[in-house]
């Protein structure tokens, strides 16, 4: 990071004036710090083994030499791909037809905000594509391609998708101020499969697709080390709380089968919001397990094509079956809810066994009807009920050194519209709750600048850059309200947010909506704590923190 | 410069007519070929891109969701009905407000960026002139339109004529103004204004995007033109516009050649209407990001070609792999011979 310039100064570097030339005149930037690095050969081959024929040919790459090493037939192979998009997808076939250029979505993309290249601007970025349908597929396009800004496949266009279709993270903040929902979203998931099938792709995105494959999960995480990695929390529990929580894994005849993203078992500060849920569902004795097999409530897959979505996320149903759950709780996601609640059901609501029945709180009886297609609930929508019904001992003092506020995130907000239930969650829980400015909040919300696959480090200036909205967004609650944490219900969140925040509104920490719960939960009448989940000291108990050895230190 | 090419064009279409009809006498070429030929073009050119949209698949349902969804307690968290529909009904009228209101529009922000004494500061305000341009634009054409419809029936139905009514109400010179008239000129001149100031819009703007407003606005200007200043044979000109519908053409000769001129222009904006963007009228209400309700989790919804042959990765082959440090890890195995080393096999 190193070489990113200071916040103020890139601040400064933003122009919103578009430049001298022509869009389709100017030239793309490939110098390293633009691009995602690409996929590792081994993993496009594994990937071609079980899905073939959608990802061109594996081999080593590199989008900072002239060479890309396309197939000899990419043009032929991308054109004929996108015409038969054009009739598997309505979206695409009206998106690409009735775009009037108005300019609504322009200063609505963090991207665009963050840097002023024009073609963050939505409108530009679905015009990479729009052009080459015009010149591709329409008649006015092809006499007329000056006048009608249309223009052919050519191995520029090609580099310049690959470009700007990994600067999109697929928010849809666009798609809610265009007057006909144009959905960049859908422009980048096209023009991504369409890349996949020449060999076009990220490492950060192709990595986890094949670990979750094989392992069960994005990060690789093995059956046995994930036992581990579970058990390690759950001796993480017993020193903050003294008691010892069960951790189902695996295990057949429960009522709830349990699915989070993986992010949560390995780094912080997902790994406190893992926490979190296992004392929640302790206190509730609930009959539920987790599975190593369906270990990933997340889906790089929906960052590659519909293909590899479906059979990602086939898992789930597929593992609910084999142990003879009735239905499934899903945690704290963003791009995992947007797959669970627009695509789930229509991809593999067919191989959901005869045993599944509609989400019923087995601690309150309340039926959630509107999860009766897909038998899938969000932790927020459980906890908010049994919040509701005061099934939850809860003492939101022990957070009171929190001043908080919440990140909706891009896809439970525009992509489902939960939008209440986790802020109720947090309002039960925490004293001091503020929101951030209008605009930046519920559907309005700032994408954190790492969705869809961008997370990754060698594009850390982009995602600072666009960072700036939600983070100045922070930092205006923070100079207003002395805001300190800022919650989400997303695990990339609380990857991405961290940086994005020591950057935009330094002194924030990010925690995940279920480490709040399970601080303020009392587990029994008179339950003392002295430290939260992060094994840092409760208001009133800091001076202990002196004499305090670490736990992993006392042999030594 | 793409400005100046549009405007270039719709001056020679002007010509067009004026030389066709004054010099060449070929008035029943412009006053009934073209506006019928250009009108079947309208037709099936619209249609056949409205089927091409309906014939392409709707594979999943991904509304955008602008507000709370229906909740398991719509008491405690109230679902915001328009921008969240659960149901068709809902969604009706998500889209009426959409077609009828620009309501996605109405919500537009203007973001700007300031240096304080506090720092950076990224400020959002509401910004809603693109919506009332949009709306005075639209609106008065929508009027013209179903004024123009005296023109096609026979008794005038009246709300045509309560239209023209309403519409003349200012009852200012003679013939009385229409306000639908002034709005549509100040309308297209503020929308070809905000695309030629704005530096932004200006560099996303292409011939095809000034082209149609030149276009509308000619032919605006020469309605007027033959409304108030050239003040055409109304009488004859409905006897010719009657015989188009009777498919009895006439061309009487009391007609003035401003009337083929605007005629010719509104014959260009149907044959460039399904090739353009101007087929955003129709498609407005095809998109599926705002014409579904979101109710995927409740209720299936079916993918035409989903692929049934696309299977997750089988967990029998999952344990074969990793069932020896399951095993030693303590999770329960299917098939307890995936559980022995290969050592012990042997």
């Amino acid at each position: 990071m190193s070489d990113i310039p200071k916040a103020d100064e890139l601040f400064k570097s933003i122009d919103y004036n578009p430049p001298a030339t022509g869009w389709m005149e100017t030239p793309v930037d490939f110098s390293p710090g633009n691009w995602c690095y690409p996929a590792k050969p081994e993993k496009m081959e594994y990937m071609d083994s079980k899905l073939p024929g959608l990802w061109g040919p594996a081999r080593e790459w590199n989008p900072g030499e002239m060479d890309w090493k396309l197939p000899a037939n990419w043009k032929e192979t991308v054109v004929n791909g996108f015409r038969e998009r054009l009739s598997k997808f309505r979206t695409l076939q009206v998106f690409m037809d009735i775009c009037v250029r108005c300019g609504a979505c322009a200063d609505k993309c963090h991207y665009f905000i963050g840097s002023g290249d024009p073609k963050n601007m939505p409108v530009l970025r679905a015009e990479l594509m729009r052009s080459v349908y015009r010149g591709e597929f329409t008649l006015a396009g092809k006499i007329m391609s000056k006048f009608t800004g249309s223009r052919v496949m050519e191995e520029d266009v090609l580099k310049e998708w690959f470009i700007y279709f990994y600067q999109c993270t697929q928010c849809r903040r666009c798609s809610l101020f265009c007057p006909y929902g144009i959905d960049t979203a859908e422009m980048t998931m096209m023009a991504r499969e369409l890349m996949h099938l020449v060999g076009l792709n990220t490492n950060w995105i192709m990595e986890p697709v094949s670990n979750c494959n094989i392992t069960g999960n994005h990060l690789g995480i093995q059956p046995h080390a994930f036992a581990d990695i579970v058990e390690f929390m759950v001796d993480d529990i017993e020193e903050v709380t003294g008691r010892r929580v069960k951790a189902p894994l695996n295990e057949k005849g429960h009522e709830i089968l349990f699915i989070t993203p993986s992010g949560d078992v390995f780094a912080d500060p997902g790994i406190y919001t893992f926490m979190g849920y296992l004392m929640l569902f302790d206190y509730l004795d609930l009959d539920y397990t987790m599975s190593t097999y369906a270990s990933e409530g997340g889906n790089f897959g929906s960052f590659t094509n519909n293909e590899t979505m479906k059979k990602l996320n086939a898992k789930m149903y597929a593992e609910a079956n084999r142990l003879g759950c009735k239905w499934i709780l899903g945690g704290e996601c963003g791009h995992m809810w947007r797959v669970v609640h627009q695509y789930m059901d229509t991809m593999t609501g067919d191989t959901q066994g005869s045993q599944m029945t509609t989400p019923k709180s087995p601690i309150t009886g309340t039926v959630f009807d509107t999860a009766a297609a897909t038998k899938m609930l969000h932790i927020t929508e459980f906890t908010a009920d049994l919040m509701k019904h005061k099934k939850l001992n809860l003492d939101p003092s022990r957070n009171d050194h929190l001043r908080v506020t919440f990140h909706d995130s891009c896809n439970p907000a525009r992509g489902m519209g939960l939008l209440e239930e986790p802020r109720y969650v947090i309002k039960n829980v925490c004293n001091n709750y503020f929101e951030m400015p209008e605009g930046t909040t519920r559907e309005q919300t700032f994408c954190c600048a790492g969705g869809s696959g961008l997370n990754t480090d060698e594009i850390m200036e982009i995602r600072l850059r666009g960072g700036l909205p939600r983070g100045n967004a922070l930092r205006y609650v923070q100079q207003k309200h002395d805001v300190n944490v800022m919650a989400c219900i997303c695990a990339i969140d609380r990857a991405t947010l961290i940086p994005l925040a020591d950057y935009w509104a330094p002194g924030v920490t990010i925690t995940g909506t279920h480490e709040l719960v399970a601080n303020a939960l009392v587990f029994e009448e008179g339950e003392e704590r002295t430290m939260d989940l992060r094994q840092e000291p409760l208001p009133g108990y800091e001076d202990e923190d002196d004499n305090w050895t670490p736990p992993n230190m006392e042999d030594a | 410069m793409n400005a100046l090419y549009s405007l270039l064009f719709v001056f020679l279409l002007v010509l067009i007519p004026l030389f066709g009809v004054d010099a060449a006498h070929m008035r029943t070429f412009f006053g009934v070929c073209i506006p019928v030929s250009a009108f079947i073009i309208f037709i099936i050119g619209f249609v056949y891109k409205v089927i091409t949209w309906g014939r392409s698949a709707v594979p999943f349902r991904i509304p955008t969701t602008g507000g709370q969804f229906k909740s398991f307690d719509p008491k405690l968290f109230k679902q915001n009905k328009l921008d969240c529909p659960q149901t068709g009904a809902q969604t009706f009228f998500r889209m009426l407000l959409e077609v009828f209101a620009f309501r996605s529009l109405f919500r537009n922000t203007a973001t700007s960026l300031h240096e304080t004494k506090d720092g950076p500061v990224v400020a959002y305000k509401s910004s809603k002139w693109l919506w009332l341009f949009a709306i005075v634009f639209h609106y008065s054409f929508f009027i013209i339109a179903l004024r123009h419809l005296r023109l096609f029936l026979e008794p005038v139905p009246f709300f045509v004529n309560g239209l023209e009514f309403i519409d003349g109400l200012l009852q200012i010179g003679e013939p009385t103004m229409y306000l639908a008239d002034c709005g549509i000129v100040a309308g297209i001149l503020l929308l070809l204004g905000r695309r030629v100031i704005s530096p932004r819009i200006n560099y996303i703007s292409y011939v095809s995007d000034y082209f149609p407003l030149f276009l509308i606005l000619g032919v605006a200007l020469s309605g007027i033109y033959m409304r108030y200043y050239a003040k055409v044979d109304v009488i004859a000109v409905k006897a010719l516009t009657m015989g188009m519908v009777t498919f009895n053409y006439v061309v009487p000769e009391t007609i003035g050649v401003s009337f083929f001129v605007h005629v010719f222009l509104v014959s260009v904006l149907m044959v460039y209407f399904p090739f353009s963007k101007l087929m955003h009228m129709p498609g407005v209400m095809m998109s599926p990001t705002r014409n579904l309700p979101n109710d995927t989790r409740a209720k299936h919804h079916v993918n035409p070609w989903n692929d049934p042959n696309i299977k997750a990765h089988a967990y029998a082959d999952y344990e074969k792999q990793f069932g020896v440090p399951m095993a030693e890890a303590g999770l329960p195995l299917d098939n307890p011979e995936n559980g022995k080393a290969p050592e012990e096999e042997a």
